[in-house]
């Protein structure tokens, strides 16, 4: 029955809280009914899986000794101090954002996480009003399946591997990782680390881990070398600052993807409206420009014109047979 | 048995919430657990039999048990001992904590000096266990804000079952459109969020990507009901070509190689030197001519015939822009 077993997890956890000293076994099981109803073997049996249980849910219980006249006896009692939620004093406005920030995973098992530290704070005596608040959440959804074992594996430093496919071939292999972090970028997932095998930090993405991600040793079993930066690790996942300007002609009604980022003059030369876009990667702003064919020229950079020119006449030359296989 | 692990960790937080409010209606406490009520009344039961260790009655957690059954109301009392929570556990912090960069990063600006300030005092809190949340990057780009705006929108519009119209910009075909859809749901894929909706434009069911969507206006009148409308099926990805759609063959060099982990191809085979030949069906020629152009040369378009001439068209039509 989970009721009567609830109901013996919670009086031995508080038996010990309660107690200022360490509790012996012998004291416990006088006190908890149901261990008192037991059997010898069977009380050992329940009392080692109930430590367990509490412990998985985070309980801190202490192990230490009892000196008797003849023998040192174990004894065991849980710290209030490392129990207790500290005081946690939030304003209204803040209880507010912490409420919206239950929203943000789009995953189960991060979801459900959050729901649990919130009902702490509830328990704390905070109010949640998440309509105090008038703004979005934004999302952080999760549909690789790798992330669920990366993300603990990052909390408990658990060294993993797992087979990898590269974008660029069709090999699959199988990787060795320490994980130092995981990073979102444009809504996939990253986890970066030490690659045992090449010896040096690698940022691997998550969607091309194949299959299953497993344990190579226990938790804890490295340290994250001091210093470490998660952020500057993953920094060209980030899109590149838009610090460049492209000067443009775009004909009538063509381009609205561009003319999304940018206004048009809305003056007619020749047929041409003019347009300025800022852009970060020249070879992203290529690819784009590329896209609308016909309805835009490039005037400047003179570099991001020669590119987008080269890759044309790359385009021209795949259809001339001769051309075949000519690349840039 | 998780029922009685789960079972505590929530008890080990309803006795002190509780305990911090003089009462508390059944149904509130529920909502605030996320659980039923009844749950709620079963744990109730059992803090019922709990207490300070020995065998007097007297020092069992008191219950007023004639409040719930009569009133629906809570008051617990005489559990002085567990007036606080437990402490939240790495996973709890750290989600938490990653939960509110977000807001910081991708949310409204008006909210980012409040989130520091919740951080802030949260990190005091939880100590260790928001140290884990330092290990977790979050890139989020700008026009989120913009996309998170138009989604609480359509949320609004999915939720009171109104039509939608909806400013929308397709890129196949470089257009901007205008259309009246009745809203079905949001859905999340492949790094984007997606509005699955009838849209009485295209008389069709049709997915509309949040960032390419440039106005929302929810209109008063109701959305039409289409109970004949299957559950989208995401299994396959995001893009569900039709079978009637052309089937077209290309050679993808290195670097165009990404196309055939993008989009679902109907086969794929190793062609030498790194490149592969892969076949996709496609619906709109004006999507694969720009993916093409797009892909500067790296692809090659193989068959059908047609559609390979219509690239080389769009290629020389744009190179004659150039003197």
């Amino acid at each position: 029955m989970a009721a009567r077993k609830s109901e013996r997890l919670l009086n031995l956890l508080i038996t010990l809280l309660v107690s200022r000293s360490y509790v012996t076994k012998e004291r416990i099981r006088s006190v908890v009914e149901q261990y008192r109803d037991a059997g010898d073997e069977a009380f050992e049996k329940m009392f080692e899986r109930d430590k367990d249980e509490l412990r998985s849910l985070g309980v801190p219980i202490e192990v230490g000794h009892i000196s008797r006249a003849f023998e040192d006896e174990p004894g065991y009692r849980i710290e209030r101090s490392a129990f207790e939620l500290p005081e946690i004093d939030l304003e209204p406005d803040e209880a507010a954002v912490i409420g919206l920030a239950a929203r943000v995973w789009q995953h189960a098992g991060l979801a459900s996480a959050t729901s649990d530290a919130l009902v702490k704070l509830k328990a704390a005596g905070v109010s949640v009003d998440r309509a105090a608040l008038d703004t979005v959440a934004p999302q952080l959804t999760v549909s690789e399946p790798s992330f669920e074992s990366l993300w603990a594996a990052v909390q408990d430093r658990t060294p993993v591997t797992f087979a990898y496919r590269t974008a660029s071939s069709a090999d699959v292999t199988q990787r060795h990782l320490q994980p130092w972090g995981v990073a979102s970028s444009r809504g996939r997932w990253y986890v970066v680390g030490l690659d045992t095998d090449r010896g040096a930090p690698r940022v691997f993405r998550l969607s091309r881990v194949v299959g299953e991600v497993r344990a190579t040793d226990g938790p804890g079993s490295y340290a994250v070398p001091e210093g470490t930066d998660v952020h500057a690790l993953t920094a060209s996942l980030a899109p590149a600052p838009a610090e460049h300007v492209a000067r443009l002609r775009v004909r009538p009604g063509s381009a609205l993807g561009l003319r999304r980022q940018a206004a048009a003059s809305g003056e007619l030369v020749e047929g041409w409206e003019r347009l300025e876009v800022a852009y970060g990667r020249l070879e992203a702003i290529a690819d784009e420009i590329l896209g609308y064919g016909a309805g835009v020229v490039v005037d400047e950079p003179e570099e991001l014109r020669s590119l987008v020119l080269e890759r044309l006449r790359a385009v021209v030359g795949t259809g001339t047979g001769a051309g075949k296989g000519e690349r840039r | 048995m998780s029922g009685a692990r789960d079972q505590v960790a929530r008890m080990l937080a309803l006795v002190p919430y509780l305990q911090s409010r003089d009462e508390v209606a059944l149904e509130q406490a529920a909502a605030d657990f996320g659980v039923r009520p009844a749950q709620i009344v079963k744990d109730l039961k059992v803090l019922w039999f709990c207490g300070l260790p020995g065998l007097g009655m007297g020092d069992l957690i008191d219950i007023d048990m004639d409040a719930l059954q009569g009133d629906g109301v809570i008051r617990l009392s005489n559990a002085d001992y567990l007036t606080r929570p437990l402490r939240l556990g790495s996973s709890e912090a750290s989600a938490l904590v990653v939960a509110l960069r977000a807001l910081r990063e991708g949310g409204d600006e008006s909210v980012r000096p409040v989130v520091d300030r919740a951080l802030a005092k949260l990190e005091t809190a939880v100590g260790e266990g928001a140290a884990v949340a330092g290990q977790v990057d979050l890139h989020l780009p700008p026009t989120d804000v913009r996309v998170d705006a138009v989604r609480s929108e359509l949320e609004r519009a999915v939720a009171e079952g109104r039509q939608v119209r909806l400013g929308y910009y397709v890129p196949a075909r470089d257009e901007a459109t205008d259309r009246v859809v009745d809203p079905l749901g949001l859905i999340g894929a492949e790094g984007h969020t997606y509005l699955d909706a009838w849209c009485h434009t295209a008389e069709d069911r049709r997915l509309f990507r949040l960032d390419r969507v440039s106005a929302v206006e929810v209109l008063a009148g109701p959305a039409e009901a289409h109970p004949d409308l299957p559950a989208r099926d995401l299994s396959e990805g995001i893009f569900s070509p039709s079978p009637g759609d052309t089937l077209a063959q290309m050679l993808l060099a290195p670097a165009a190689r990404w196309v055939a982990e993008y989009y679902p191809v109907e086969s794929a085979e190793e062609a030498g030197e790194g490149s592969l030949r892969v076949r996709l069906r496609v619906g709109d020629p004006a999507w694969l001519t720009r993916l093409v152009l797009r892909l500067g040369g790296d692809a090659v378009v193989e068959e059908p015939a047609h559609l390979a001439a219509s690239v080389q068209r769009a290629a020389d039509s744009a190179l004659g822009n150039y003197p």
